[in-house]
């Protein structure tokens, strides 16, 4: 019997997870069926959505915020960072563009989740 | 200059002020923001959780943010960035400067304080020690990081497992810091359970409960920190004392809203909230200014805040059209748990809209119902299985029952025992 925290809202359900039969695992605790799906994954292979930032060249801002389209698992996250480290895209940027498609062949996208326009010299 | 509705600060609170203005039928609106975009703090809030209650999805902050400029936009509500305002006088003229109308004199008919909250920063809390570069607050670090790009330390400890300390954990971890501990004055943490485990299990960074950080090292930059356990009284046990070495501290000791702008309009403020005392409509005691978002009270969920300024956006443009009775006002008590309400005061007229009233308490408290009395009548008693610090509660009261309230002369809200 494992006790875990969803962490799909807020909400943060404390959940009792019955993993004695790997085919048949039984979850309580839950308010909504998204802790079910959250507790098996946690038991067999945890996933979780990724926010990080990348480097805008010519931006009215320095860094565009990004988050991965779906979870992946928590294992390749740091492999996941790692492709957003040494790249730089160029100004415009649209929220919802795809910055990285299909990360580690996951399938999932990084996309942008600020808009960052071209640089306009204002003076200030 | 005049506008008739002046909206300060253009992050959450102002911003859905001022939709909620707009559309109650006002259009000379003006929002003066301090920065160089809209959408206030969610700028750098990058990560996910916003949104869950308004639009029944997960957004970061930025994409929550960008919803309502979007709405702003689309409605041409006017707003000034890389304005501050200095002051306001007790007759409603703003003082504000930016580079593009120099300084200003601007005359409003009604105004929005949606300005924030600001960080408690070490001197607040004493900490003893030197005063090496390396001590940031986190909500600076998060900005440092996600809107500079730049990365603060590589050895850190963050004092304050509060959400922003968690997930500045999480942060400083993915950009490459290795974050020794958190650092907990309480035996339980005030963020949410799903940052504990998604920020600090999840990257085997350790939490202790009930130390606190009694010392800092280090001449140009930090080199160590020590900790202690702390007793009951919160007096630190020296002989539990241990250092840690780092190069960065974080600190996510507490918000304080952000009332310079108040005083200077002798707006009455709370002693325990730290923000301005109002009535059902958010009025403070200045006719005609309001306060909404994280500058009344600090929030929890950015959800709440929107929920909060769409009141005082509706409020601001009734009291544009109305004159102000001179109506009795009814303080609401609070008692048994309740660190306070909002709003503080009711007033006593022929309006029976539904009021929210919002409120946290002062401990964990288990198998607990929240009441609402008139003197010797409970109206409402709302059941809980668990209530915290760091969740704000709400209980709705409709239209029959705001008439009751009206017309009794003592309201309290207070805890009960399950079965009381």
């Amino acid at each position: 019997m494992k006790e875990m925290i969803c962490i799909i809202c807020p909400l943060g359900c404390h959940l009792s997870v019955d993993d004695s039969d790997s085919k048949d695992i039984k979850v309580t605790g839950n308010n909504c069926n998204r802790g079910i799906a959250y507790a098996k994954a946690e038991i067999i292979n945890p996933l979780r959505t990724v926010t990080s930032i990348v480097s805008v060249k010519g931006g009215d801002i320095k860094m565009v915020s990004v988050k991965t389209t779906d979870q992946i698992p928590k294992k390749i996250i740091f492999t996941a960072l790692e492709l957003l480290k040494d790249i730089e895209v160029e100004a415009p940027i649209y929220l919802g563009d795809v910055i990285i498609k299909n990360i580690c062949d996951t399938g999932v996208d990084f996309i942008a989740t600020k808009t960052v326009l071209k640089c306009n010299n204002k003076s200030h | 200059m005049k506008a008739r509705l002046v909206i300060i600060g253009g992050g959450p609170a102002g911003l859905a002020a001022a939709i909620s203005a707009y559309d109650e039928g006002e259009r000379d609106i003006l929002i003066l923001e301090r920065e160089e975009v809209l959408g206030g703090i969610l700028n750098q809030c990058i990560h996910n959780g916003f949104g869950v209650h308004v639009f029944k999805e997960e957004l970061t902050g930025p994409e929550y943010a960008s919803r309502y400029i979007n709405e702003i936009d689309n409605r041409e509500i006017r707003y000034k960035l890389n304005t501050t305002v200095l002051s306001i006088s007790n007759d409603k003229v703003i003082s504000y400067v930016n580079s593009d109308d120099g300084f200003i004199k601007l005359e409003a008919g009604a105004i929005i304080l949606a300005c924030g909250c600001r960080e408690r920063p070490r001197g607040a809390i004493n900490i003893a020690g030197s005063r090496p570069a390396g001590i940031f607050s986190a909500g600076t670090a998060q900005k440092l990081v996600n809107i500079d790009g730049l990365l603060p330390g590589k050895e850190v400890v963050i004092l304050g497992s509060g959400d922003i300390g968690l997930i500045m954990a999480r942060r400083m971890t993915y950009e490459g810091a290795r974050v020794k501990a958190v650092i907990e004055l309480m035996p339980y943490s005030s963020g949410l359970n799903r940052n504990i485990v998604q920020c600090l299990d999840d990257y085997d960074i350790p939490i202790l409960y009930s130390h606190t950080v009694i010392d800092i090292k280090g001449s140009d930059r930090v080199e160590c920190i020590t900790i202690a356990q702390v007793d009951e009284h919160f007096t630190p046990m020296l002989n539990t004392a241990k250092d840690i070495e780092c190069d960065t501290l974080l600190l996510s000791v507490g918000l304080i809203p952000e009332n310079e702008l108040a005083k200077s309009l002798s707006v009455s403020l709370s002693p325990i909230t730290g923000g301005a005392i109002v009535d059902e409509k958010l009025m403070t005691n200045v006719d005609g200014v309001f306060a909404c978002g994280n500058v009344l009270h600090v929030h929890d969920l950015v959800d709440y805040v929107s929920a909060e300024s769409i009141l005082a956006g509706k409020s601001a443009v009734s009291y544009l059209h109305n004159s102000v009775q001179d109506n009795k006002a009814i303080e609401i008590k609070v008692k048994n748990g309740l660190r306070y309400v909002i709003p503080q005061y009711i007033t006593v007229d022929n309006d029976y809209s539904e009021i929210i009233l919002r409120m946290r308490v002062d401990n964990v408290y288990k198998k607990i119902a929240i009441n609402v009395r008139l003197d010797d009548e409970v109206i409402i008693s709302k059941k809980k299985q668990i209530c915290t610090p760091g969740e704000m509660e709400n209980i709705n009261l409709r239209s029959e029952l705001v008439e009751k309230i009206k017309k009794a002369a003592n309201v309290t809200v207070e805890l009960v025992k399950w079965g009381e």
